[in-house]
């Protein structure tokens, strides 16, 4: 027989062991390699393709135990894309293979299949390109737990999707928005979802179409209240999230609103640039008076051509009426987010209402803080809103840091959420 | 209530699993000390509602945690991390004798938990749960591939774990009711092993050709394993439930053709004439139905038919001359088969052989005869309609739901752990099998 005069750590293949093999995007995973010839060197490598086809991966050098065994959560890596400890490094850590267009960015779009990565580790720590991996698995990240509901909206006024969990509710809401890249995203609401909130991804404008963009702020608390009325929402536990442009629309909200009344508002990558007065276009024009600025790469740098805004508009905030917690990256290249959190706390603390605020600022980390274990993305393609342009949109960050910051953020953004929108009354803070 | 309505959570982690892995339920912001029933409900592919619960009181904080807390009634009582599946049982008013068996192993088992205020014992359906949840719960994991193999007059189904391999692999033979039953293969590969679920007694050959098959049926199914390419040809064992069992010791011992790794029998017999058919081996047992006992409830008992042990070597596989590992697992209750009494029997053959370092034999209490992957419900009887006849009765299994349960789960994970030191393991699993030689 063939098998048996193969030498015997080549006769089976090494065991490769994901744990959990079928998770929700923001839990983590434990990878164990075992029957591995003892003290050799082997890389564990993750591979993604995307929606849009492009190829996604991610590894790390890692050195077998006296057993033949390694595991990614309790070992360091010593190379790849990552290095040191790091549980998650195979996903945080992922960029396109060499040769791919460049500039991307991975988002999912279709929210009811999971995200298919095979994890696989090979002999050695040169490249493995040309190499059968000794032991493969297939592992499946979901945005959408099981039970979860998805609605497109079908509605005229207000476009977007809602996402429902499992049970008969009632259960608090949340209003989900992103950015000034526009279009209509849905995982962060189906992950919201999946932790136990009626959750509305919106979308106000398509990439690039800012001039049909929705500006009147009523379309804004028009989506509030689809949420509001919802017959499986509690009326009165119903908060905001946004990204970047989008918390901006959640402070207008939440401060100059005579019609919505959130809970709690969430705003990561903030600023506060707009008041009701001025249309999301119209902010943008402000924006565009400065020229705008590149780096070395070509990429563009926003965040010095709003920071002069900021001293414009900052009164409004007195008005806010509910606590918020602002998540900012101190290496963000696009907004002056923690320019604006400062703003912001200064104003609050002019009229006693600091402690309303809760701010968490982290270093090194940039503009795109996303769900945690997605990859980082310091600069990526953007089409620019006004001109219909395509950029390079410089965002910020180092790959380590951020995605540190985006696991720590999103513990606090849910326990933030929990707090406020689950918890007894008495646990909140009155006005 | 409305206050309670909204605050009360419901969690299961993980929400996705596969069927052999164990949850945590927890339930949180209830008022402190309240009383709450945690229910499982499922709706198996026959169409039958399958239902469980537990009665619960919080604590100070408002939480129960099922797997830390008592039960105090319901489906299941004591601490019962798994209990909601366990006792999983037909709902009030189904047909009886009905036995959880997925068919479908590509996709998942969906069970809806849900907590209810008070500790209710029937009518769930007609009430509004506080909070609910669905969990699913799988045969496969991500990447096992499943080939249906019909060569060479086979009917069987092949599972491989995802990867380039080569694996280890395990033959998997069900027991008297026939059928191809695909999900303890299917489970197998998602634990790294090629697994081969083969039908030996209702096969497209036996329907066709009206005969029952050989030992050549099991050898080709061998030699099938042996040749795929992902396959290690030196790595492959048997596993065997009930008539499975003896269709894994006659393999083991007799076969020129099968060379065995290391075998597995579970809830079956050495009792057998040798060198004798598989058809003939049949109608031995069928030939001592007078022993059938059938109890006040009108439940048939099987187990006497093979009692008691034969001292006759002709009428017992030879287990002093096997070469391999042998994992036991036997259910001290089992009312189907002498599972216990064969077991010591082959204890003391093999003992006299001097070959009983092959030996492990896991011996449960108050357990019966199916002994299935862990957190399957416990089927004690059932409907049966045994290969050959058209008697449909109603067959008592036997077991105690608790112990059986620890039993499964226990036995698994030895039986994962026996396969893997025999399939997976290096120098020293083929130095144990060399020194027999």
């Amino acid at each position: 027989m063939l098998a048996s005069t193969m030498p015997l750590q080549r006769s089976v293949a090494p065991i490769l062991c994901v744990q959990p093999s079928r998770a929700l995007v923001d839990e983590k995973f434990t990878v164990l390699v075992k029957n591995l010839p003892p003290g050799g060197p082997f890389t564990v490598r993750s591979l993604h393709l995307s929606e849009d086809n492009d190829y996604w991966e991610a590894y790390g050098h890692y050195v077998s135990n006296h057993q033949g065994e390694l595991s990614v959560w309790d070992d360091l890596s010593f190379g790849g894309t990552y290095t040191g400890r790091e549980p998650m490094g195979l996903l945080s850590s992922m960029r396109p293979i060499p040769g791919s267009r460049p500039g991307l960015r991975l988002r999912k779009k279709d929210v009811t299949t999971p995200m298919l990565v095979t994890i696989s580790v090979y002999c050695g720590h040169e490249d493995y390109r040309d190499q059968t991996p000794l032991a493969s698995v297939l592992t499946e990240r979901w945005h959408m737990a099981p039970g979860v509901q998805r609605f497109p909206l079908q509605e005229n006024t207000v476009r977007g999707t809602l996402f429902i969990p499992p049970g008969p509710g009632p259960f608090p809401g949340i209003l989900d928005m992103w950015g000034g890249g526009g279009g209509l995203l849905e995982y962060r609401a189906a992950l919201l979802a999946s932790h136990g909130y009626v959750c509305l991804a919106l979308e106000y404008f398509k990439p690039g179409e800012m001039t049909s963009a929705n500006q009147e702020f009523s379309y804004f608390e028009t989506a509030f209240n689809v949420i509001k009325d919802h017959p499986q929402v509690k009326t009165d536990r119903v908060g905001i999230l946004g990204l970047s442009l989008g918390s901006a629309v959640t402070l207008n909200l939440a401060t100059e609103s005579s019609v919505v009344e959130p809970r709690c508002i969430v705003c990561v990558s903030p600023n506060n640039v707009f008041s009701q007065q001025t249309s999301i276009v119209g902010a943008f024009g402000d924006i565009f008076r400065f020229p705008v600025k590149h780096d070395e790469n070509n990429c563009e740098i926003w965040r010095e051509m709003i920071l002069p805004l900021l001293k414009d508009s900052s009164r409004k905030v007195k008005k806010l009426r509910c606590p918020m917690l602002c998540i900012s990256g101190c290496d963000d290249q696009n907004w002056p987010a923690v320019e604006s959190v400062d703003d912001v706390m200064e104003t609050l603390r002019a009229v006693g209402k600091d402690h309303l605020l809760t701010r968490a600022d982290y270093p090194d980390a940039g503009h795109l803080i996303e769900p945690p274990f997605t990859p980082h993305f310091r600069a990526t393609n953007f089409i620019r809103g006004s001109t219909m342009e395509k950029v390079v949109m410089l965002w910020g960050g180092q790959t380590k840091p951020h995605s540190e910051a985006q696991e720590d953020s999103w513990r606090k953004i849910l326990s933030f959420l929990q707090h406020n929108l689950y918890g007894n009354d008495h646990a909140r803070s009155r006005l | 209530m409305d206050r309670t309505q909204c605050c009360v959570q419901l969690s299961v982690q993980p929400s996705r699993a596969l069927v052999d892995e164990r949850f945590v339920i927890l339930v949180e912001k209830a008022p402190p000390g309240f009383q709450l029933s945690v229910r499982a409900l499922h709706q198996c592919e026959d169409g039958h509602s399958w239902e469980a619960f537990g009665h619960y009181i919080s604590d100070a904080t408002g939480t129960v945690n099922v797997s830390q807390d008592l039960s105090l009634g319901g489906t299941y009582s004591g601490v019962e991390a798994m209990g909601l599946l366990c006792s999983l049982r037909p709902v009030p008013g189904s047909k009886p004798g009905l036995r959880m068996r997925k068919k479908d192993v590509q996709a998942p088992m969906m069970v809806t938990i849900s907590v209810y205020q008070g500790h209710q014992v029937e009518g769930f359906v007609d009430q509004v749960p506080l909070a609910s949840v669905v969990v699913e719960r799988w045969y496969v994991a991500p990447g096992v591939r499943r080939i249906p193999i019909t060569d060479h007059g086979l009917t069987g189904t092949l599972f491989l774990p995802p990867g380039p391999g080569p694996f280890p692999a395990v033959l998997d033979l069900w027991g008297g009711g026939g059928q191809l039953v695909e999900y303890r293969a299917a489970l197998l590969a998602s634990h790294g092993f090629a697994a081969l679920a083969l039908d030996y007694l209702t096969a497209k050959v036996i329907r066709e050709t009206g005969k029952m098959v050989e030992d050549q049926y099991f050898e080709t199914a061998y030699k099938e394993l042996q040749k795929h390419p992902q396959i290690v040809s030196s790595r492959i064992a048997m596993i065997g439930l009930s008539f499975g069992t003896t269709m894994t010791l006659k393999m083991a011992i007799y076969s020129k053709v099968v060379k065995l790794r290391c075998a597995v029998c579970i809830s079956g017999s050495h009792v057998q004439p040798i060198e004798k058919s598989v058809e003939e081996i049949l109608s031995s047992f069928n030939d001592r139905a007078d022993k059938t006992r059938i109890n006040e409830e009108n439940q048939v008992i099987w187990r006497d038919l093979l009692l008691p042990i034969p001292t006759d070597p002709s009428l017992k596989a030879d287990v002093g001359s096997l070469q391999c590992p042998l994992l036991l697992v036997v259910g001290e209750d089992d009312q189907n088969w002498p599972t216990k009494e064969s077991a010591e029997d082959i204890q003391e053959m093999m003992e006299r052989a001097g070959n009983s370092h092959l030996l492990t034999v896991l011996s449960y209490p108050d357990t019966g005869h199916l002994i299935e992957p862990p957190y399957s419900s416990h089927t004690r009887t059932s409907n049966f309609k045994p290969v050959g006849t058209n008697q449909k009765v109603t067959v008592l299994w036997g077991g105690q739901m608790a112990a059986h349960a620890r039993a499964q789960e226990d036995a698994w994970k030895k039986m994962l752990a026996f396969l893997r030191e025999n399939l997976y393991g290096g120098r020293k699993a083929s130095a144990a099998t060399q020194s027999n030689l």
